[in-house]
Parts: C-alpha cells; sequence; structure tokens
C-alpha cells in the first residue's frame, strides 16, 4: 500500500515538474514575449532590457527554468511587476474564495446526485428513473456559463432572490452564503446528472453482489441493506470522478467567478489579463495546475485505499 | 425459386441507423444536430439580415415578426448572430476535435502497440498535457499571443489529445492478444498492416462516440473564451460574444442572454442524445465513459 501511495506521488512530481517546463517552453516558443505584452509597443529598447533583467528572462532558458524551480521549492513566484507585492501571497489571498465555491458546488450536487442515484437503482425503471435518466443526460454538458448566466437574470436580476454580485461581507456567514447560492448551482448543476448516473450504476452493480444477497437473506429491512451496505460502495466511483474533475471545477468557476463578480483565482487571471500583469498570471496558471494534479493524486490513492484491486495494477 | 421470409441484411450503416431511428431519444438529437448543422451551413441563405450589419433606430429590441429574436445594442438582429454563430461553433469544434482525434489516434496506438518504454513515455505526456486545466491553459496562452480563434483551436486541441490518447491505447493493447491479430502475426503481416488494416477499423466506431459527445464540450469552452473577450474578435458573431452582449446589458433586455443560450442548450442535449444513441449501438461497453 505505501509503495503504491509513493509511487504514486512520485508520478505527480514528475508531471508537476513536466507541466511546468511545458509553461515556460511554451511561453517561448510561441510569437509575442511577456516584456512586449508588459510593456506595449512603444517600449524603449533600454525599459524592455530593465524589465527582461528583472523578470530573469535575459536568461538562457535552462537556466530560467532550473532557477524557477529553485525559487517555487521555496515558494517564490516572483513579484507583481505593478504592486510589487510577491505572486505567491496574491494568488494565495484568492484561492480560499475559489475553494470555498467549488467545494460547495460539489456538496450540494454529491447529496443530491447520490440520492437520485440511489432512488433510481432502486426503483429502476420506474417512471422516476426514467425521468432521472434523461434529465441527468441533459444538464450534463450544459456549460456552467450559461447556467449561471440563466440564474443570473432569473433569480438576481428579475426576481431579485439572491445578489447578483460579490461574496458576501467578510464575517458574515449568512450574508456569504447568501452570495453562494446561485454561483454554486450554476458549477454544481451538470454533476447533479452526472454522480446520479454513476451512483445507479455501480449501485446496480453492488446490488446484484453476494453479501447484499446475503444481508437480506438474514432479514435485514431493506432500508438498512440499501443505505448500510449497498450505498456504501456505489459511491466509491464518486470520489475518483471529483478528484479527476477537479479541472472541470476550476474551469467551470472561472466563468462563474467573472459572471457574479466574484472574487477568486479566476477573476485574478482575467483582470492580470486585462492589466498584461504576466508574472500573476503564470502563478495562477500554475497554482490551479498544482491544485488540479493534487487533487487526481488524493483520488487515486483514497480509491486504492478503498478499493485493493487497484493498487495491483489491474 | 421459393421467397423465403428471411429479412435482407442490412449494411452496417444501415443498422446503425436502424437502431438510431428506434431509440426516441436518439431520433430527438439527430433532429436536432441536423437543425444546427443545417442552419449553419446555409446560414447565408437563411439568416434573414446580415449578422454584422448596424441599423441604431431598431437597437434593443424585443422579439417581433421583423426580428425574431430582437435586436442588440447597434441594431444587429439577434436570430441573424445566431444562426451565423452556429458556423463559428461548428467552425472551432470540427478542426479541434479532428485534430485531437488524429493526433490522439496516432499516439494511442503507438503505445498500445509499440515497447512498454514507448508506451510509458506517451502516457507521460498525456498525464502532462491533462494536468493543465483547459480554461487556466488557454488564458495564459491567449494573455501572451492575443485572443484569435486559431489560438482557442489549438489550445483545446492539445488539452483533448489525452482523452482520445487514452481511448484508444486501451482499446488498441486489448486487441493486440486478439486471436485475429495473432493470426496475421503469425502469417507475416508487418505493424503497419496490422495497425492500418486491422486495429484502426476496429477503435474507429468508439472513437467516433466519443468525439460526438466531445463536440458540445469544445462548443461551451469556445463559447465561454469569447464570453470572456478571449476568443472570437467583434463583430463576428459567436454565441458567446452574444451572451457577453447580452451580460453587460443585462438590466435593458433579457433577450440576448436566452438568444445566446438556447443554441448552446440544444447542442449539448443533441450531441449527447445522439452520442448516446450511438455508443448503445457501437459499444455498449463504453457506457460511462463519455460526459465529464
Amino acid at each position: 500500500m505505501l509503495s503504491y501511495i509513493l509511487r504514486r506521488i512520485g508520478l505527480a512530481l514528475v508531471i508537476t515538474v513536466l507541466a511546468v517546463t511545458t509553461l515556460f517552453v511554451i511561453i517561448h516558443a510561441i510569437p509575442g514575449d511577456p516584456v512586449s505584452t508588459m510593456l506595449g509597443p512603444r517600449a524603449s529598447e533600454d525599459m524592455r532590457a530593465a524589465l527582461e533583467q528583472r523578470m530573469g528572462l535575459d536568461r538562457p532558458l535552462p537556466v530560467q527554468i532550473a532557477l524557477f524551480f529553485g525559487n517555487m521549492l521555496r515558494g517564490d513566484l516572483g513579484t507583481d511587476v505593478f504592486s510589487n507585492r510577491a505572486v505567491t501571497e496574491i494568488v494565495l489571498g484568492q484561492i480560499p474564495y475559489t475553494l470555498v465555491l467549488i467545494l460547495a458546488s460539489i456538496a450540494w450536487s454529491a447529496v443530491l446526485g447520490i440520492a437520485l442515484g440511489c432512488y433510481s437503482a432502486v426503483r429502476r425503471n420506474s417512471l422516476g428513473d426514467r425521468l432521472t435518466g434523461i434529465l441527468s443526460v441533459s444538464v450534463i454538458a450544459v456549460p456552467a456559463f450559461v447556467v449561471s448566466l440563466y440564474s443570473l437574470l432569473i433569480f438576481a436580476v428579475r426576481l431579485q432572490w439572491f445578489p447578483a454580485i460579490g461574496a458576501g461581507d467578510t464575517g458574515d456567514i449568512l450574508d456569504q452564503l447568501h452570495h453562494l447560492v446561485l454561483p454554486s448551482l450554476a458549477i454544481g448543476l451538470s454533476w447533479v446528472g452526472y454522480i446520479a448516473r454513476l451512483v445507479r450504476a455501480s449501485m446496480l452493480e453492488v446490488l446484484g453482489e453476494g453479501h447484499i444477497r446475503t444481508a437480506r437473506a438474514f432479514g435485514l429491512p431493506e432500508r438498512r441493506v440499501i443505505l448500510g451496505y449497498a450505498l456504501r460502495l456505489a459511491i466509491l466511483p464518486t470520489v475518483t470522478v471529483i478528484g479527476v474533475g477537479m479541472g472541470f471545477l476550476l474551469s467551470a468557476a472561472v466563468f462563474i467567478e467573472i459572471v457574479f463578480s466574484r472574487p477568486g483565482l479566476g477573476s485574478l487571471v482575467i483582470d492580470s489579463i486585462m492589466q498584461r500583469n504576466y508574472p500573476v498570471v503564470m502563478g495562477s496558471v500554475l497554482f490551479s495546475t498544482l491544485i488540479f494534479v493534487a487533487s487526481t493524486t488524493l483520488a487515486d490513492i483514497v480509491n486504492a485505499i478503498l478499493d485493493p484491486r487497484i493498487r495491483s495494477g489491474k | 425459386m421459393s421467397d423465403t421470409s428471411l429479412p435482407k441484411p442490412r449494411s452496417e450503416m444501415g443498422e446503425t441507423m436502424h437502431h438510431l431511428l428506434r431509440d426516441p431519444l436518439g431520433l430527438v438529437g439527430l433532429v436536432i444536430v441536423t437543425l444546427i448543422v443545417g442552419s449553419a451551413l446555409l446560414a447565408p441563405w437563411i439568416a434573414p439580415y446580415d449578422p454584422i450589419a448596424m441599423n441604431i433606430p431598431d437597437r434593443l429590441q424585443g422579439p417581433s415578426a421583423a426580428h425574431l429574436l430582437g435586436t442588440d445594442q447597434i441594431g444587429r438582429d439577434t436570430f441573424s448572430r445566431v444562426i451565423w454563430g452556429g458556423r463559428v461553433a461548428l467552425q472551432v469544434a470540427l478542426p479541434t476535435i479532428g485534430g485531437a482525434v488524429a493526433i490522439g489516434l496516432i499516439l494511442g496506438m503507438a503505445a498500445g502497440y509499440g515497447p512498454k518504454w514507448l508506451d510509458t513515455l506517451i502516457v507521460l505526456f498525456f498525464d502532462t498535457l491533462r494536468s493543465f486545466p483547459t480554461v487556466m491553459f488557454a488564458l495564459a496562452v491567449v494573455a501572451l499571443v492575443g485572443p484569435s480563434l486559431n489560438t482557442v483551436i489549438l489550445v483545446i486541441m492539445a488539452t483533448s489529445i489525452p482523452t482520445y490518447g487514452r481511448v484508444v491505447r486501451t482499446l488498441t493493447q486489448s486487441l493486440k492478444e486478439a486471436e485475429f491479430i495473432t493470426a496475421e502475426r503469425a502469417l507475416g503481416a508487418s505493424t503497419l498492416r496490422i495497425m492500418g488494416v486491422h486495429l484502426l477499423p476496429n477503435v474507429l466506431g468508439p472513437l467516433a462516440v466519443l468525439a460526438a459527445m466531445d463536440i458540445p464540450t469544445v462548443v461551451g469552452l469556445e463559447a465561454g473564451l469569447s464570453f470572456l473577450g478571449m476568443g472570437v474578435r467583434p463583430p463576428t458573431p459567436s454565441w458567446g460574444s452574444l451572451l457577453n452582449d447580452g451580460y453587460s446589458l443585462i438590466r435593458n433586455t433579457p433577450w440576448l442572454i436566452i438568444a445566446g443560450g438556447i443554441p448552446l442548450i440544444l447542442t449539448t442535449i443533441g450531441f449527447t442524445f445522439l452520442g448516446e444513441a450511438l455508443r448503445d449501438v457501437v459499444d455498449p461497453k463504453l457506457r460511462g465513459k463519455g460526459g465529464k
């Protein structure tokens, strides 16, 4: 078990190193460079040279990559050229907002999705099951930002039930929750259907297994069999899917933060692009990549702990 | 000659269509997809107005007989922009998915059929590409080269390669051990022949299903990036830029948002239903692999 976990973490490190290097190489390979992007077309040669030196862009590529990794290990992702604040500090200040949004979205959609999936599996082929199936398929791929715009239009602008902008007053939990409803609805909606389908499929599989038949044969009440025994196994795939889905959640969060004018990684990236604040853009992309790699790794490890078949490498 | 009552065997294509038409959701999907693709192809003939022609006196109107979905802030006909927007959506989706499928196919088959070291290398490449959240990655590139359709296409293509590559690799690995491949090899068939003539046709079906189900995702991403102002440049009509206009005018008129969102929802439902139905016909084992 331990060796699997270590191997998986090792792989995650290799992937992180490769991903960061790829980002670096792409920046150098594609036309356009950060310095001209930030200074605009009318910059003098002196200004260019000064900024290049300040950002370390005047050194050879391998040296830059090595330096970057060295600095990264010390938690230093450079300084924001405009405000002179550390990029790490700026990005870390925004991450909690994005994580709260993502966690809230996945929490409500997992609860509802698992309940619907469970119901569909138990009442297989009933009208409710079919309706859940059709609804699930229909909402799975509707882009979150379309849902967010519609919900903004209906519930914030027309009905005025929920606030349209911001994340709520700091310190006022109720106000913050109130601000979280529409954004998390938008991100979570497609996940309800997805999780419901997943749980339904794995529940049907589990219900056919021996230990469930045994539990029934012992005369345990059906409720107890379903909720106490079958569901525990049937929600396992959901864990993996949420871990792997972190990339989708982060992507969706970018749009939702813009639509609802919430602070967070997405708003930070867009604002930084508008200001041509290159170091902050790179820092945000890097952090979101780290979050993504960490969550897929974690999902794999949790899954391996819960399901011994995976460890042996199938 | 006595006429036996055995039905005439249908061709594979006919068989697929037959199953598709019998599945109500598949039929709905087929109709929606035909409608979207058809209107995008016929846009110059069916759009009632020029999608970029301004008409200030008629600005911000609600739906009427003259303008089915109203007009935007400079009087452009929203319905015509929706129809032309479908062209942009397909112009992005088709090359993106085509490119990703082609590269994923080559790399996936090489990984699945080739030596172990090549497999390890390619899988590592897939995992690295997959580790970038697509939108963040796209934004980083756009920040450097500026917004353009080609940037959007290249970035989404790059991050989609692993999806196809991994499926092709798994399929190739399981086919490699199949008896008919072993027999071919024993008969002295070259690796290229085995891959091109025997593996490829068996991999294409499931791949087509995945590609169909991926179209809404790509269309949604293009719309999203255009919504953020990082994709299509104005005045080119795109569903995303319609939504962007609608967002900034949300307190003036609901119609731009409604008009920009509906084609995206229809595209999603159409291709997803069609993909699901196709999958049930092509390969029931792929159940649950689509979606996220």
